[in-house]
């Protein structure tokens, strides 16, 4: 359902007086639930809630060939799927735009941090490497699917196991694992800030997000920024733009320590 | 420090490569123009306001951008495939959403502006390159604008940064590497339209980043105006 007009901007309102629908504060999260390991198939797997919003995220590996500008590593690929199951707004079929942007904003957040040692993923310099498939599925959209998504890229990353196999046959033994795990750096955490009016919010549900003029969201670990992405067509002028880098990195350094325990 | 920093091809830090823009180029188009930084070459044709097909898709509130990025099969060293790919999809997306603050979309309602952006050479920044000719192209319609806008990358080469990569900076490896951060502004009104960000980088750095983008955007607004200026002249 669209939001209307009349929601946007009591949405808005509310928001203009520092409130919002559901008594949270402008820089509070929904509760935050991370489940690890839903899938027995898949090399490592997360079911990410916050509040009503739900994403499953599912890491499977396969044996490739390398890129010709990185002989000597691993690749990774993400795709996204909003599935109509998890809103009315999703329809079946090709990948639209959203869920392009989606992916590929996940995709840099955890290519750009160098979470993955993907050196360490080459089994034949030039001829074979691992790839690693981060697929994400939505599964209830109640706003704020991307931080839903990177939280849970780096759950499942941060369980995954890398599978056996077989040299003879050049043949990955799906099923079987290894005692390894896919070899992990510094955790990136994704955080969108979004702009109402003049007031910037973190985590919108539906509502909120669809009232949104403008939104940041940026793949920040403990060395820094890695990634960002403007999405929406509102301009922000440079001082807003530093606020949010400001409101951004608070938010980072309440929710990191938090996500980082219930990934241990 | 900074200013014993050497740039592969020579330029100072605060350099753009040489820019040229010139407006008309497709006389199919109602709109169109060329914009290049160095060998980044852009070209952009605008269709439209026209009737929204199909019929479900107009807006009667007001009109619809629509915006295509393309980069040419031949314009890289290794031939990329035709057609849409998800990186050209998403440049597409975001090349939209720094264009629409500035196009009085409301004056036109039901109707759809087609924007097209092809790169036929490619020595990075070709997104900035395509915005750019894009907005000139945009003006040279006619489509009712509140201004232009201004698209520069800023990199981060190592610890220092530098405006308007190319394709040999963007490959930086030394010390911290290469970072990218290509920025969209309304240069007259110090408003950010667009921003993305692939590296590493701290906060306070990426402020100067865009101070950095704020100055140069001025100088490409200028070379934008005198190309429509000369289109008069004609």
């Amino acid at each position: 359902m669209e939001t209307s007009k009349l929601t946007k901007d009591r949405i808005k309102k509310f928001i203009e007086g520092g409130k919002r629908f559901d008594g949270r504060g402008l820089d509070e999260f929904r509760e935050i639930i991370i489940e690890k390991g839903i899938s027995k198939k898949a090399e490592g797997s997360a079911r990410v809630r916050i509040g009503k919003t739900e994403v499953l995220v599912g890491v499977k590996m396969g044996i490739g060939e390398p890129y010709p500008d990185s002989l000597d590593e691993g690749n990774m690929m993400v795709t996204t799927e909003l599935t109509p199951l998890s809103s009315d707004r999703f329809e079946l079929g090709p990948p639209r735009i959203e869920a392009i942007e989606l992916a590929r904003i996940i995709d840099r957040g955890v290519r750009e941090s160098k979470l993955i040692d993907f050196k360490k993923l080459c089994l034949e310099e030039g001829k074979k490497v691992w790839t690693v498939f981060i697929d994400i599925y939505s599964i209830n959209d109640d706003g704020n699917l991307l931080d839903a998504a990177g939280i849970g890229a780096i759950a499942a990353l941060s369980i995954a196991k890398i599978p056996k196999y077989d040299e003879k046959e050049g043949k990955v033994l799906y099923g079987e694992w290894t005692n390894n795990k896919i070899p992990l750096n510094f955790l990136p955490l994704s955080c969108t800030i979004h702009k109402i009016d003049d007031k910037l919010i973190v985590d919108p549900n539906r509502e909120e997000e669809d009232a949104s003029e403008a939104r940041v969201t940026l793949s920040i670990s403990e060395k820094g920024i890695h990634a960002m992405q403007k999405g929406n067509a509102k301009e922000l002028k440079i001082e807003e733009f530093n606020e949010i880098l400001d409101f951004a990195e608070k938010n980072w350094e309440k929710l990191f320590p938090k996500v980082e325990k219930m990934l241990k | 420090m900074t200013k014993e920093f050497k740039r592969p091809d020579g330029r100072k830090v605060d350099e753009m490569r040489e820019m040229k823009a010139k407006v008309g180029i497709i006389p199919n188009a109602d709109g169109s123009a060329m914009f290049q930084f160095g060998d980044t070459i852009a070209i952009a044709a605008v269709y439209g306001p026209k009737e929204m097909h199909p019929q479900h898709s107009q807006n009667p509130e007001k009109g619809v951008l629509r915006c295509t990025y393309n980069m040419m099969s031949f314009s890289v060293t290794d031939r990329i495939r035709p057609g849409p790919s998800r990186r050209s999809q998403e440049i597409s997306k975001i090349t939209e959403w720094a264009l629409e603050p500035i196009v009085m979309l409301d004056e036109f309602p039901s109707t759809v502006v087609d924007v097209h952006i092809y790169i036929l050479q490619a020595n990075a920044s070709t997104r900035c390159a395509g915005i750019n000719a894009a907005a000139l192209a945009l003006a040279h319609a006619g489509v009712p604008m509140k201004d232009l806008v201004s698209s520069v990358s800023i990199g981060k080469l190592d610890k220092t940064l530098v405006v308007d990569l190319n394709k040999d900076e963007e490959d930086w490896e030394e010390g911290e590497g290469a970072t990218d951060i290509p920025i969209t502004m309304i240069s007259t009104e110090d408003k950010i339209t667009h921003i993305q960000l692939d590296g590493h980088i701290l906060p306070k750095q990426l402020k100067e980043a865009v101070e950095l983008a704020r100055k140069a955007t001025k100088k490409i607004y200028e070379v934008q105006k005198k190309a429509l200026k000369d289109s008069l002249g004609e």
